[in-house]
């Protein structure tokens, strides 16, 4: 065996070495397990499953775990029904169905969303009125509130997207939006488009927002990730999974994986905030 | 031996023809399956001709229909020109330090990927619209620009084989007989060149037609059908991407598989009709 040869070696073991940290820690409790557990529910809790479910089956080839959509409704009504072991919504379960499905919640993130113009718009404050009328084309130019007389470029996500959920949900109060607004396909293109369009406007999740863009106060609440988590910014809402009673088993497991340092990493990576 | 070299090259590619025909006819039959609990539920010229608003239980892909050809059949017009220009350069016009320098960039354009076009369109041509023409620059005329230039390459590079395919006994014999250089290729190559240049001109429609990328990132997706080039548009396939993410039962979900439909018919009407066209030419010739 050639010098070279010992040296990528003793390299490529130092690696594993070094990387094992990553496959183990949070993760342990899962050894040794095996069985099913099925996911519904929420679509905006669906990358933070699958990323979860991905690290743990691919450290425990035993345990297969299914993730579905279908909404915070569906995932509520399925763990109630016993369909499913864990039910995700993207609210608090409502007393009348905690009550007779005897469920548990865990919020192990919040989903925030910032409305965001252009750095360069002096237009930096809103109120939720002018904000429905703009996304209902009332407002059509930037003049009527105290900015350049241009039009008024409304962007908004697709109808899957848990952002704009929470955006028509808790900003708009379920109200219009324009025909006219214009798609972009992700938060990062909905970045790139208000960074580049000085008279657009856009919401954003807050875990995405950095100084390309600028963050507009809305009824006097500027959107931060400390107001999302002291609850000030009302545009938010926790996510959530559900289970019947007490969790069990890999339920239980999944769960608790959620809430350690390496569950929450993910929810950041995944543009959330963390509830820890 | 029982069979002959022949007969196994016949039959391997038979089996090949076969299989390709086969592949593309079940495609269309898996959308036709998979879309049908969309045709059940609501009414079904609605879907082709109604508007789309899943609040409302309305999923209609006319305006979707409406921006893919507002975008692919300009983008196509413009691009046409231009390669003819270039591949005639190319080919036949240009000197030869211009040929070799030409055809080299054209092939190097065609390494490019989409997503580059894209961005240079939003951070270069998408202010520049904005500030001139007025709008949010996210518009039917940007998807178009770039788009053009996204499939010119493969319009020029067809074009360009076709018109060095031709036969050079027949270049040599109009030569002779004093025609010059534009003379030669106007009346001696164009016209044997058809053929070949219909085929790349069908390829790039296909192209414009199915390019998902730049529409989704220049045209603004708006769902109204567009009615001027500043205005956005949404096209079939930038739905197809944006819809994907929504739960696997909904209907709108279903509804991809009517927006594949829809561009399954115009690919097969655009190549058709081309053919169609371009045979009846080759006869009266």
């Amino acid at each position: 065996m050639s010098k070279k040869t010992i040296q990528m070696f003793i390299v490529f073991f130092a690696f594993c070495f070094l990387a094992s940290p990553c496959f183990g820690g949070a993760l342990d409790a899962f050894e040794g397990q095996k069985g099913t557990l099925k996911i519904a529910g929420g679509t905006a809790h669906i990358p933070v499953m699958k990323e979860a479910a991905k690290r743990i089956m691919t450290l425990n080839k035993d345990i297969v775990i299914t993730v579905g959509g279908g909404g915070s409704g569906v995932g509520i009504k399925q763990v109630g029904e016993g369909l499913v072991d864990i039910g995700n919504s993207g609210r608090a379960p409502k007393p009348e169905e905690i009550e007779p499905y005897n469920l548990k919640m865990f919020k192990w993130a919040i989903d925030g969303v910032a409305v965001t113009v252009n750095p360069a718009n002096p237009v930096k404050s809103l109120t939720k009125d002018q904000l429905k009328d703009i996304y209902s084309e009332k407002i059509s130019n930037w003049k009527a509130l105290g900015g350049a007389d241009h039009e008024i470029t409304v962007y908004t996500r697709d109808e899957a997207s848990g952002t704009r959920e929470v955006f028509w949900e808790k900003a708009l109060d379920k109200g219009d939006i324009s025909t006219k607004a214009l798609f972009v396909p992700s938060n990062g293109a909905m970045k790139t488009a208000v960074a580049n369009d000085p008279y657009a406007i856009g919401y954003v999740s807050v875990g995405h927002m950095d100084e390309t863009v600028a963050p507009v106060t809305l009824d006097g609440v500027t959107p931060t990730l400390e107001t999302v988590k002291n609850g000030q910014y009302k545009v938010s809402r926790g996510l959530y999974s559900n289970t019947q009673g007490e969790p069990k088993g890999l339920a239980k497991l999944f769960i608790d994986y959620l809430f350690t340092t390496e569950g929450q990493q993910i929810v950041i990576d995944s543009g959330f905030i963390s509830v820890k | 031996m029982i069979f002959s070299r022949e007969t196994i090259a016949k039959n391997v590619f038979l089996f090949c023809t076969l299989a390709s025909a086969v592949t593309i006819s079940s495609i269309l039959l898996f959308m036709i399956a998979l879309g049908l609990p969309l045709f059940q539920e609501s009414f079904f010229l609605s879907i082709w001709s109604g508007p789309w608003d899943p609040y409302q239980g309305l999923y209609g892909i006319r305006p979707m229909i409406s921006g893919t050809l507002w975008i692919a059949l300009p983008a196509t017009a413009l691009s046409l020109p231009l390669s003819l220009g270039t591949s005639f350069v190319v080919t036949s016009l240009g000197g030869p330090g211009l040929r070799r320098m030409l055809g080299a960039l054209v092939r190097f354009m065609t390494g490019i990927p989409t997503v580059i076009y894209g961005f240079v369109g939003i951070f270069l041509l998408v202010p520049l619209i904005r500030e001139g023409f007025g709008g949010a620059g996210m518009c039917v005329l940007a998807a178009v620009i770039v788009l053009a230039i996204l499939i010119s390459p493969t319009m020029i590079l067809f074009f360009s084989d076709s018109l060095l395919a031709v036969d050079p006994v027949d270049v040599r014999t109009a030569k002779a007989l004093g025609a010059d250089r534009v003379q030669r290729l106007l009346y001696v190559i164009l016209p044997k060149a058809l053929g070949g240049m219909t085929s790349g001109f069908i390829l790039a429609l296909g192209r414009a037609l199915g390019d998902t990328l730049i529409s989704l990132m220049l045209a603004g997706n708006a769902i109204r059908a567009p009615r001027g080039f500043l205005e956005p548009a949404r096209t079939l396939t930038a739905h197809i991407a944006l819809v994907n993410a929504a739960d696997f039962n909904s209907l709108e979900f279903r509804s991809i598989f009517t927006c594949g439909i829809a561009l399954y018919l115009f690919t097969t009407t655009a190549v058709v009709a081309v053919r169609f066209i371009g045979r009846k030419k080759s006869v009266v010739q």
